[in-house]
């Protein structure tokens, strides 16, 4: 009998202890309304519904960020970029895996706890790898989306598939890559398709049952405002995905939205009109997906700017007044500042080299100058940056994004036919190098050796100050780079990049402060979560996800 | 063939050579290149290159050897699903099938193919090619290796390098000149670099990696080592005619 006491007694310590972290406690709508309350938790895509990837932690900070070390390593098993964003709920990690698996992990250790694999239909197609960016979390279940257009919702604890909502059809090549954005009652998608002539929409469904409760197109069908821009049929197959997760104002009851590319990609000359609301910001009521709001980035687009970045939202004394504000470094070229409450348009000013529009009028409406035919357009096909999640920081009051320096495509324009279901695309493009054949920067980067150097282009880290529209600072990066931000309250601020670079970076000043090479391209946003009283951080490079914290 | 002098169109390259002349048209290249922009290039990249071991623009692949193997993949796709299944129709899966062939050059640009031997020849003689390029083990490594130009290089790509090399140098092998703190000075030539670190193989044929941190001065010479050859036009075709049959083992 004697062993088995001091046993029950260190049991019941166990269990006291772990009551605070490891609870089984709801995930409410509440707690992720006020997500900055509980800032060892990671609780959406963008660590709140603001966006603004800035985490109250400040543990690690400038002085010991030197003794931050490996604590585990959780490897992917499938090929390909990890685009995933982690979400973190009381010491559990949810990760998915391509192409649509969940994981909930240990966040401690890095074991995994169960793991769900979704099985796609055979048809099911994207434009550009089987990626998939994440889950939400709401109560006792866990949303993803998936490749061939659907909404899963499965048990948190167990990770039973409890159910499955048709998002969209995949025949005709809807998909849904972003992590779903969970608000109330409902959980909120848009979808992905945009090269393959699909009509945009955002929808959302109900939490619990998965009735889909709304559903609002991108692009106006007839009688609906702004239909007129747009001829023809040509808005029945007109693009205008959105396949980025949103943001949320509580106190506005809107939700923002990305909106991507019109179809065919490259032909404007194919689908005259402005071709609303695509490469738009727009505000949809919460409750019941109305638009209320939307601004047009790039009128009648021939360039694929789609205006897929996180819709970032700070509260801020704006050149002299309190304002709310919508922060947005778009694919074209600008960065803008609006006024979220109605869409105004306050400020937009380029952060890279821009030719294809000369400037913005009083309206935010650009001036477009295209290039002649065999003529590099700045920036290039993949934009002066693109869907990789930025960092506001309330602490700095500096907007953080990666930008593309020095890029350039040629484009050409061609008639396509819409076929359902298939590339619809409308053209082609060619990244400009400095030699006629030389290697060019793609989507992701497979190769160890960059043979196409800066001279095809480069990273810049921008610390933008909405105040002035202008860079602080920059910090540059030899090869392009597709990492997000986070920032904290202790002013650091971590990225990484296509090279494999963790980066740890004085958010105030620029300055490299600690850094580690993981090997595999970074194309996703670091998070930051504590469990226990210890800072951890996270992030994906290569098959590997990585976490940090500091040495014991 | 060899001996004759000839015109081969740009677009038909070195790897229509081994699938003979003539037998894709013009049009279905034309065509192939239209269908790559829209089907392939989002994954492959413009040149093809992007997919980690395969280079479609000179004929490297994973499992594809024949034209029918390129077809099947294109239409049923490969990789357990890492490369999508297109259903093309037969005669846009001839055209994508064309254009890689071609070496992604549907312009029809002719250059002068001339004669192998003499070639050689040149190479190693009057041309002073091989006093920096190395073909089959033979000479020095400081330039870039040979042996298998003629698979990743089209015939226009090679004339151009010995006609005008300033603005054919790819641009991850541009000379540098790096003074380390120890002040020693090293020439070379870049193989890889980021952006903390650099690594060359030195005028001595040592692999050196350096922390830029490290040194008092990086840099990148926007001209090549050598400048245009003051070779005739029938020797230059003589010499693209030789590089041309460097294919490798």
């Amino acid at each position: 009998m004697k062993p088995i006491k001091p046993f029950i007694f260190i049991t019941c310590l166990i269990f006291s202890a772990a009551v605070s972290s490891f609870s089984n406690a709801q995930l409410s709508y509440e707690r992720i309304l006020n997500a900055q309350d509980e800032p060892q938790n990671w609780l959406t895509y963008n660590g709140g519904y603001m966006a603004q990837r800035h985490s109250l932690l400040d543990q690690i900070n400038k002085n010991n960020v030197d003794n931050l070390e490996l604590k585990w390593v959780l490897q992917n098993q499938v090929f390909g970029a990890w685009q995933s964003n982690p979400i973190v709920v009381d010491g559990i990690m949810y990760v998915t895996e391509r192409p649509n698996s969940v994981m909930a992990v240990d966040a401690v250790t890095g074991r995994v706890f169960w793991k769900y694999r979704h099985q796609n239909a055979d048809n099911a197609l994207v434009c550009c790898g089987a990626n998939n960016r994440g889950v939400a979390v709401l109560n006792d279940k866990v949303y993803m989306g998936t490749l061939d257009a659907h909404l899963v919702a499965l048990d948190r604890v167990n990770g039973q598939l409890l159910w499955t909502a048709e998002v969209g059809d995949v025949d005709l090549a809807y998909s849904v890559t972003m992590a779903p954005l969970a608000v109330k009652d409902k959980i909120m998608v848009g979808v992905g398709g945009g090269e393959f002539g699909i009509r945009g929409y955002v929808a959302a469904f109900d939490a619990e049952t998965g009735e889909e409760a709304w559903k609002t197109y991108t692009i106006p069908g007839p009688g609906e405002p702004g239909h007129d821009s747009w001829e023809g049929d040509d808005w029945e197959h007109g693009g205008a995905p959105v396949w980025i997760t949103g943001s949320f104002d509580p106190e506005l009851n809107l939700t923002y939205w990305g909106v991507g590319n019109p179809g065919p990609d490259w032909n404007a000359g194919q689908r005259p009109g402005d071709n609303l609301y695509s490469d738009s910001a727009i505000a949809l009521n919460a409750d019941t997906g109305e638009l209320e709001w939307y601004f047009q980035f790039t009128p009648n687009d021939a360039y694929d700017y789609d205006s897929v970045q996180v819709p970032v939202l700070a509260d801020m004394v704006w050149r002299g007044e309190p304002k709310k504000l919508m922060l947005w470094a778009n694919r074209n070229g600008y960065f803008y500042v609006l006024d979220r409450t109605n869409g105004e348009f306050l400020e937009g000013k380029p952060y890279v080299q821009v030719n294809w529009s000369s400037g913005l009028d009083e309206n935010g409406r650009p001036i477009p100058t295209p290039q002649p035919e065999g003529m590099p357009t700045y920036p290039g096909n993949q934009g002066g940056t693109n869907w990789y999640p930025p960092s506001f920081s309330p602490s700095t009051g500096l907007f953080y994004f990666s930008a593309w320096e020095n890029y350039a495509t040629i484009y050409r324009a061609e008639e396509s036919e819409y076929i359902p279901g298939r590339a619809f695309l409308g053209g082609g493009f060619s990244v400009l190098a400095p030699s006629p054949g030389a290697p060019t920067i793609g989507i992701g980067r497979t190769n160890p050796i960059n043979n196409w150097t800066d001279e095809v282009g480069y990273a810049a880290l921008k610390a933008m100050d909405p105040q002035t529209g202008e860079a602080v600072w920059s910090y540059n990066q030899f090869d392009v780079s597709d990492s997000g931000m986070l920032t904290t309250a202790s002013d650091l601020l971590f990225t990484g990049g296509r090279e494999g670079y963790f980066h740890a970076i004085d958010a105030q000043s620029g300055d490299l402060l600690w850094n580690v090479g993981l090997g595999g391209q970074i194309v996703m946003a670091p998070v930051t979560f504590m469990v226990n009283g210890v800072q951890y951080v996270s992030v994906i490079s290569g098959n590997s996800l990585s976490t940090f914290a500091l040495e014991d | 063939m060899v001996g004759a002098s000839l015109m081969l169109f740009v677009g038909s390259g070195s790897n229509a050579q081994e699938v003979g002349d003539h037998q894709y048209t013009t049009e279905a290249i034309e065509r192939g290149s239209r269908i790559y922009s829209r089907e392939c290039a989002l994954c492959h990249g413009p040149q093809g290159d992007i997919v980690d071991g395969v280079n479609l623009r000179s004929g490297v692949f994973k499992s594809v050897q024949s034209d029918e193997d390129l077809r099947q993949v294109v239409f049923s796709g490969a990789g357990q699903g890492q490369m999508p299944a297109f259903g093309l129709n037969d005669a846009d899966l001839s055209a994508i099938v064309a254009y890689i062939r071609a070496g992604f050059d549907p312009d029809g640009v002719a250059v002068r193919i001339g004669d192998p031997g003499r070639g050689q020849s040149l190479f190693q003689g009057k041309g002073e090619c091989a006093n920096c390029h190395r073909v089959n083990g033979i000479g020095p490594r400081t330039a870039p290796d040979l042996s298998e130009i003629g698979v990743i290089r089209t015939p226009a790509s090679l004339q151009r390098n010995l006609l005008d090399p300033a603005t054919a140098i790819l641009p991850i092998n541009r000379p540098v000149r790096i003074i380390t703190r120890g002040e020693e000075t090293v020439i070379g030539r870049r193989l890889n670099e980021d952006t903390y670190t650099v690594q060359v193989i030195d005028s001595e044929e040592r692999l050196r990696s350096f922390r830029k941190a490290d040194l008092v001065s990086y840099e990148i010479s926007m001209r090549p080592s050598k400048g245009p050859t003051a070779l005739s036009s029938d020797e230059v075709a003589d010499v693209v005619g030789y590089l041309l049959t460097l294919r490798g083992q």
